[in-house]
């Protein structure tokens, strides 16, 4: 966490925790009620293939203190189908969001300003009916939300916003440390986080 | 034609396989793990199995308990005393659910189960059918780790995977649920593979060289170092490691309710229990260290007392083979992750020798005080009431220590672990985490099939007895020798004691009636007696101890009586409450 220094450790922030999993079912329920038993609110989750067939990957995106999302990260990646864990603050990763809007075809058809504001927001046309266009658009929180206010006037019929995939800006992948896992037993000097020491931003055993 | 076992017997070749169903794999896969008792009670969801058994006799005990609850705690106790992986049979639906409390138990407190729970067919899942129930998602919470079969070829890999994941790493409890139809499905059983490696499963973490140097070095400066350990000495069998790192360090070291007997109450550096009504020193000294060792313990509420006045001016140095633990209520200076019989030895070999008299002599001085106002007339009171501790007191010495105690909850299990001596290791047998009543005595049951050479004392509040007391009817089917120690108050004691100190003495629903129950105990064939005069006690503990087989041995104490020390809830360790 590149300003981790200047934030304080109890300060709520917005945190992506990243889980490699084998994929079984039930697994999900398991990770989910690590949050709701603490009563914390999971802001968004995805789950999806990850780099290495069969391993799956979580992004879970909660608001939280630093010290708070380490003890979760912790608690997830002791269950047992649960390869590994890292959580990051939002300068520590790319990631986005895809959201579609549906609004009645003749008010965009009619409105040239509609169209330039899509443009304007980076919005695309998926489908174009004769009485509804769907739009979408993939970029950060507060610019899907933009695009809502923008579409409210013109009678914005539907909305939908995706959960948060995010890529670690630091990581190598995955392969290394899943050759590490399969060997049955880890020599004494692997070090299990490679980041750890030098940017506490992982949580390792 | 051959039986099942018989063709099962041939399979010494390898590669070869035979068709058998589900069920008969599973009782196979059991006897390869080393089970020899399963405590469970059928039903209509689990009959394949159960009709497996039926061959298997001669293989497996099946001890029939009278609830599937005390199913639990029996293999809890049986797990706790042996050393081995408790198994446990029950149906589906409200046999499934039953297992609920005894899962949450074992999880909370580390012990090694494998539940076998019967499902509905397959075809039925989702459908509400008869029996039905979810235990899956019920159990998730309550469970190391579970599974739903559906398919008789996942039954040998799945109970392997079970039981390495129960036992490994920090143990706990794992729940198998198999539908019925897999159960009676006949597959190509290729013979049973245990499992020593899960992929996305670590059972323990590296060592770290560097913190066990760093450990060491803290150690080796110390002036005032303190340690503490919990049941992970045990769970990890490193009794003897431990000793070695106490005797070499020369370092006093008080336990948790858990650790309680990995090394004998009466060695010279064991400096007593921790905790809520732990001993007065340890509690006191926890906030005048210099380096607090926390070996196998996990720092749980009832052993801290108010956490922002925990130790503050201690270097904290935390070994534990589970990483969660580490940092979770108490923040480690050092943490020493890894297994404790493999970090103890390494810890060891780097501390320096040394007798830290001066320091020793402090918690002497502690225990001084402790012994003339809480002790002594706890375990000697010349007149009035008898006394819980005296009852304890005077078991300890008929049993020189080397009996197997389980508690119940409440006054009488703070007053049994506090004054009960234990000269070996898997001897104090208690809910620790969960606090749960009623465990005593189908926790007795598991615990004596586990030792069954050693004395097994259940001591149990009157309150605790009520709520699993069908389980005499175990001890008069399976003849398992259990002496029934009833520690009667007429109170929920525990609960009293709390309305009396913090609710103004409004007495809200602790007196609770009994039946007689040593006429309930002869009814169930189980020999008995009722004392409530100090000249019995004695002479009525012989003869308990004495007695061929079960025995309960209600003894009436004093009804209004507190257990002290006592750190009350939200004060630190060092206002401890010496009455």
């Amino acid at each position: 966490m590149s300003n981790s220094q200047d934030i304080e450790i109890n300060e709520k922030q917005e945190f992506t925790i990243t889980v490699y999993t084998e994929n079984q079912i039930g697994l999900l329920n398991r990770i989910a009620i690590i949050f709701s038993r603490r009563k914390i609110n999971i802001d968004s989750l995805n789950t999806s293939p990850s780099e290495i067939e069969h391993i799956h990957r979580f992004n879970i995106v909660i608001n939280e203190t630093e010290d708070v999302v380490r003890k979760l990260a912790r608690q997830i990646e002791k269950q047992v189908e649960v390869l590994k864990v890292y959580f990051n603050t939002n300068e520590d990763i790319i990631w986005q969001e895809m959201a579609l809007y549906k609004v009645p075809t003749d008010t965009i058809a009619e409105l040239v300003s509609v169209e330039r504001l899509l443009r304007e927001n980076g919005a695309r046309a998926v489908v174009i009916r004769k009485d509804y266009t769907v739009f979408e658009t993939t970029g950060h929180r507060e610019e899907t939300d933009k695009l809502i206010e923008v579409l409210q006037p013109f009678g914005l019929i539907e909305f939908v916003r995706s959960a948060r995939v995010a890529i670690i800006k630091s990581s190598d992948g995955f392969n290394r440390k899943l050759r590490e896992f399969e060997r049955r037993e880890p020599g004494q000097d692997v070090i299990e986080n490679e980041f750890l020491d030098a940017e506490k931003n992982v949580f390792s055993m | 034609m051959n039986t099942a076992q018989e063709d099962i017997n041939t399979l010494t070749e390898p590669k070869k396989t035979i068709s058998v169903s589900g069920s008969v794999a599973l009782l196979e896969g059991l006897i390869a793990e080393g089970t020899d008792t399963i405590f469970g009670y059928p039903g209509g969801a689990i009959m394949p199995i159960y009709d497996a058994i039926y061959d298997y006799k001669d293989k497996l005990k099946h001890i029939l308990v009278r609830h599937e609850q005390g199913g639990t705690h029996a293999g809890q106790g049986y797990a706790r005393t042996s050393g081995k992986v408790g198994v446990v049979f029950a149906t589906s639906g409200p046999g499934a659910t039953n297992l609920v409390t005894g899962l949450a138990d074992a999880q909370i407190d580390s012990t090694p189960m494998v539940c076998i729970t019967g499902q509905v067919y397959a075809h039925l899942l989702g459908t509400d059918a008869f029996q039905e129930t979810d235990v899956i998602n019920i159990t998730t919470p309550v469970t190391k780790w579970n599974y739903q079969i559906t398919d008789a070829n996942e039954i040998p890999a799945v109970l392997a995977k079970a039981f390495y994941i129960a036992r490994s790493g920090r143990p706990g409890p794992v729940l198998i649920d198999i539908t019925k139809n897999a159960q009676l499905q006949m597959f190509d059983f290729e013979g049973y593979t245990p499992c020593d490696h899960v992929r996305s499963y670590r059972p323990k973490p590296n060592v770290r060289k560097e913190y066990i140097e760093e450990a060491a070095a803290l150690i080796n400066k110390a002036k005032k170092p303190f340690i503490l350990f919990g049941q992970g000495v045990s769970l990890g069998f490193a009794e003897q490691e431990f000793k070695a790192f106490v005797e070499k360090s020369g370092i006093p070291a008080a336990w948790t309710i858990l650790g309680a007997g990995a090394i004998p109450t009466d060695h010279p550096l064991n400096v007593g229990m921790l905790g809520m009504h732990g001993n007065y020193g340890p509690n006191v000294q926890t906030n005048s260290c210099d380096v607090l060792i926390a070996i196998g313990m996990r720092f749980d509420d009832r052993v801290t007392g108010r956490l922002d006045k925990y130790a503050k001016q201690a270097k904290v140095i935390h070994l534990d083979i589970d990483p969660a633990e580490i940092d979770k209520n108490v923040k480690a200076d050092v943490p020493v992750w890894g297994d404790c019989k493999e970090t103890l030895p390494l810890l060891t070999a780097l501390v320096e020798e040394k007798k830290h008299t001066e320091w020793l002599a402090e918690f002497r001085a502690f225990d001084k005080t402790e012994q003339e106002v809480v002790i002594q007339p706890e375990l000697n009171p010349e007149s009035g009431e008898m006394t819980m501790g005296e009852v304890i007191n005077q078991l300890n010495i008929l049993t020189k220590g080397e009996a197997i105690i389980v508690t119940d909850v409440g006054q009488h299990q703070m007053v049994a672990c506090r004054y009960a001596k234990f000269n070996h290791t898997r001897s104090n047998i208690t809910s620790g985490g969960l606090g749960t009543m009623g465990f005593g005595l189908p926790a007795a049951i598991g615990a004596k099939f586990g030792a069954p050479d050693r004395t097994v004392v259940a001591v149990i509040g009157d309150g605790g007895f009520q709520m699993t007391l069908q389980e005499l009817g175990t001890i008069m089917q399976s003849g398992v020798d259990v002496k029934i120690m009833i520690l009667n108050n007429r109170f929920l004691g525990m609960v009293r004691q709390w309305q009396q100190l913090f609710h103004e003495k409004r007495y809200s629903f602790v007196d609770i009636t009994s039946p007689d129950f040593v006429k309930l105990a002869d009814s169930y064939y189980i020999a008995g007696k009722r004392i409530s005069e100090r000249e019995d006690l004695v002479s009525s503990l012989e003869e308990m101890l004495n007695h061929k087989g079960s025995f309960l041995l209600e003894v009436m104490v004093a009804q209004e009586h507190n257990v002290f020390p006592m750190v009350p809830q939200g004060s630190s360790v060092s206002e401890i409450r010496l009455k």
